[in-house]
């Protein structure tokens, strides 16, 4: 939103600077990520959620499956709970803090996942082009075409419902996009003019992929791969939801909000909480996504 | 025309094909049985329950006489509602879910649409920043979020509307609301981006030049260009209200397929997972067509061959 206009005021401050050292692509796209005031406070607020999620449940005063039964329905501030108690009196913020570890880890697992599938698969069809291409995206099409939240779920009921499965699946699901979006990218880079310009210069096929095909891979893919974790976040919290997600005592974002949605009227803190914690990563994530494709695509310039 | 229906005929039905192949194993693969109840079944009570619904041959017998029936029209019993076929289940099912996801999908589309093109038309201006914080607040704030504090809100303490059930278009109007949401936000954005870079395009000036009034630029040349994107995302969009179709129809408890297919696969009705399965795919499959079809109409540089 406010990126045009800083975009602009910086322009001639840049140009003089390129005079004197030459100005790589990522350093551009530095430069107008952090000019992009939404995706850097989301930046900020991200880190600070990913300590609190690795740090934090060595801090609370309570361990998240500790049963307190003293302490059931504490609302927030009170016994000791700085967000209130659940049913079985255990500590919210507690629960919370390995909630959001979970959600986290599943989203970047996953997404590594689909990022492993999606590149090879991608980069292979584009590569290698012709009919194996055809083939290879015609598979993906038809994937595309499933409705694939009910393999996930006939996945879970087949397998049982543990963590590395969740991972697993859900990984397995998001890769279609990603590899149309490799693939596309290296068909058209394969015979744009400045790899052929760099190829006319003598340049070696080594420096032409690592100067100039990689990094202009590498930009959508860093975009898909920020706006896909969230993505699977949400998905995870489906599954949780529909019971088939994390398992008890464990805990997720998703699951403390449909045990949340569940309790809403007797002790709305167990909803809004997480809620609020969930919404924020997922804002986070979309902001810095949407940051970094406007600070990449050089279509938008 | 015809020949591009039938060669998409000539992968829908292979693929369909492969989604019945793969859901049938993948769901005889989970343990336990459709009968295994906790009150446990003497043996030969079970034995001759197994052989009365065919299961005690091997799979791939089973597999060959099920796909065989599927082929002709047959779904078979239910293995849990006593003297229900699958096909009734999914008679008295699908209507619900038909009209909720339909009336989602049109909500989310002229909501959509209208927001985006009202942003692009006011790029950077507070309406559009207003309608872009919101549209990510729509993709950030999960259904099973939005459904119980809006039940709080309308339902409980307002009393405008009720809280669950099917009864009546009242009834409808949480679910459906809800369930477009994030369609609504998805929508409007692609809208709006591709309404930017249409209007920036060379047509659009002509257009202008030429003394056309707005209203006839943006909605006649400009919005045919700008909704493309948004015809490809249709499919997506499909398989995305599916999935919320799951959760709207437990939270609401509405009698709908998503809700059979859930209780279904955790309580290993083998017959209905695979009847649900088959609808749904049949109907993303259609969908995806529909929209290839769309496009083509609308993008004359696209050729039906």
């Amino acid at each position: 939103m406010n990126r045009v206009l800083s975009a602009s005021s910086h322009g001639t401050q840049t140009m003089e600077r390129a005079a004197v050292k030459g100005r790589s692509l990522w350093d551009d796209a530095r430069r107008r990520l952090l000019a992009n005031r939404a995706a850097t406070v989301s930046m900020g607020l991200l880190l600070a959620l990913v300590l609190l999620a690795i740090v934090g449940p060595f801090l609370t005063p309570f361990t998240y499956d500790q049963i307190n039964k003293n302490d059931v329905w504490a609302p927030p501030l009170t016994a000791g709970h700085l967000m209130g108690a659940d049913s079985l009196g255990r500590d919210l913020l507690a629960r919370l803090l390995v909630g959001l570890r979970v959600s986290l880890a599943i989203g970047v697992v996953a997404t590594a996942v689909s990022l492993v599938i999606g590149v090879i698969w991608g980069a292979t069809a584009g590569y290698l082009g012709g009919r194996i291409d055809e083939l290879m995206m015609r598979f993906v099409d038809i994937l595309y075409s499933l409705p694939f939240i009910f393999f996930v779920i006939l996945l879970m009921v087949t397998f049982g419902r543990n963590i590395i499965l969740i991972f697993l699946a859900i990984g397995a699901v998001e890769w279609l996009t990603m590899s149309r979006i490799v693939r596309g990218q290296t068909l058209s880079l394969k015979q744009k003019e400045f790899v052929e310009a760099a190829r006319a210069a003598g340049l070696s096929d080594q420096a032409i992929i690592t100067r100039h095909i990689v990094p202009n891979l590498l930009g959508p893919v860093v975009v898909y791969v920020t706006l896909t974790i969230p993505a699977v976040i949400l998905a995870e919290s489906f599954l949780s939801f529909l019971g088939m997600g994390v398992q008890e005592p464990l805990t997720s974002l998703g699951t403390l909000i449909s045990q949340g949605a569940q309790d809403m009227e007797a002790a709305p803190w167990l909803l809004i909480f997480p809620s609020l914690t969930m919404v924020a990563t997922l804002m986070c994530f979309n902001f810095i996504g949407d940051g970094l494709r406007d600070a990449i695509d050089p279509k938008d310039r | 025309m015809f020949r591009f229906l039938l060669r998409r005929l000539m992968v829908a039905v292979p693929t369909l094909f492969l989604v019945v192949t793969a859901a049938f194993f993948m769901m005889r693969a989970a343990p336990g049985n459709p009968f295994d109840s906790d009150r446990k079944l003497p043996p030969e009570v079970e034995r001759s329950i197994m052989a009365k619904y065919g299961m005690d041959r091997p799979l791939g017998e089973q597999y060959v006489a099920y796909v065989g029936n599927v082929l002709q029209g047959d779904l078979g019993p239910s293995l849990k509602y006593k003297d229900k076929s699958v096909a009734e289940l999914i008679s008295e099912g699908l209507p619900t879910s038909a009209v909720i996801g339909l009336s989602a999908l049109t909500l989310a589309c002229l909501v959509g649409i209208g927001l985006g093109i009202i942003a692009a038309l006011r790029q950077n201006q507070m309406i559009d920043n207003v309608t872009m914080a919101i549209a990510v607040l729509g993709v950030c704030i999960p259904t099973f979020v939005t459904a119980p504090l809006l039940v709080l809100v309308f339902a409980a303490k307002l009393g405008w509307l009720p809280t669950a059930g099917l009864n009546g278009i009242r009834s409808l109007i949480l679910p459906v609301a809800v369930l477009a949401l994030p369609q609504i936000a998805i929508i409007s954005r692609l809208t709006r981006a591709g309404m930017i870079e249409v209007l920036r395009s060379n047509y659009i000036r002509t257009a202008r030049a030429k003394g056309l009034s707005e209203v006839r630029i943006v909605l006649r040349h400009g919005l045919r260009a700008a909704i493309l994107p948004l015809v490809s995302y249709l499919g997506p969009a499909c398989a995305g209200l599916l999935t919320g179709s799951l959760v709207i129809e437990k939270i609401f408890s509405l009698p709908g397929l998503g809700k059979s297919f859930v209780i279904g696969a955790l309580q290993r009705d083998y017959t209905v997972v695979m009847g649900v399965v088959i609808v749904y795919a049949g109907l993303i499959l259609l969908l995806n067509l529909l929209a290839d079809i769309a496009y083509a109409l609308l993008d004359p540089r696209v050729k039906l061959s």
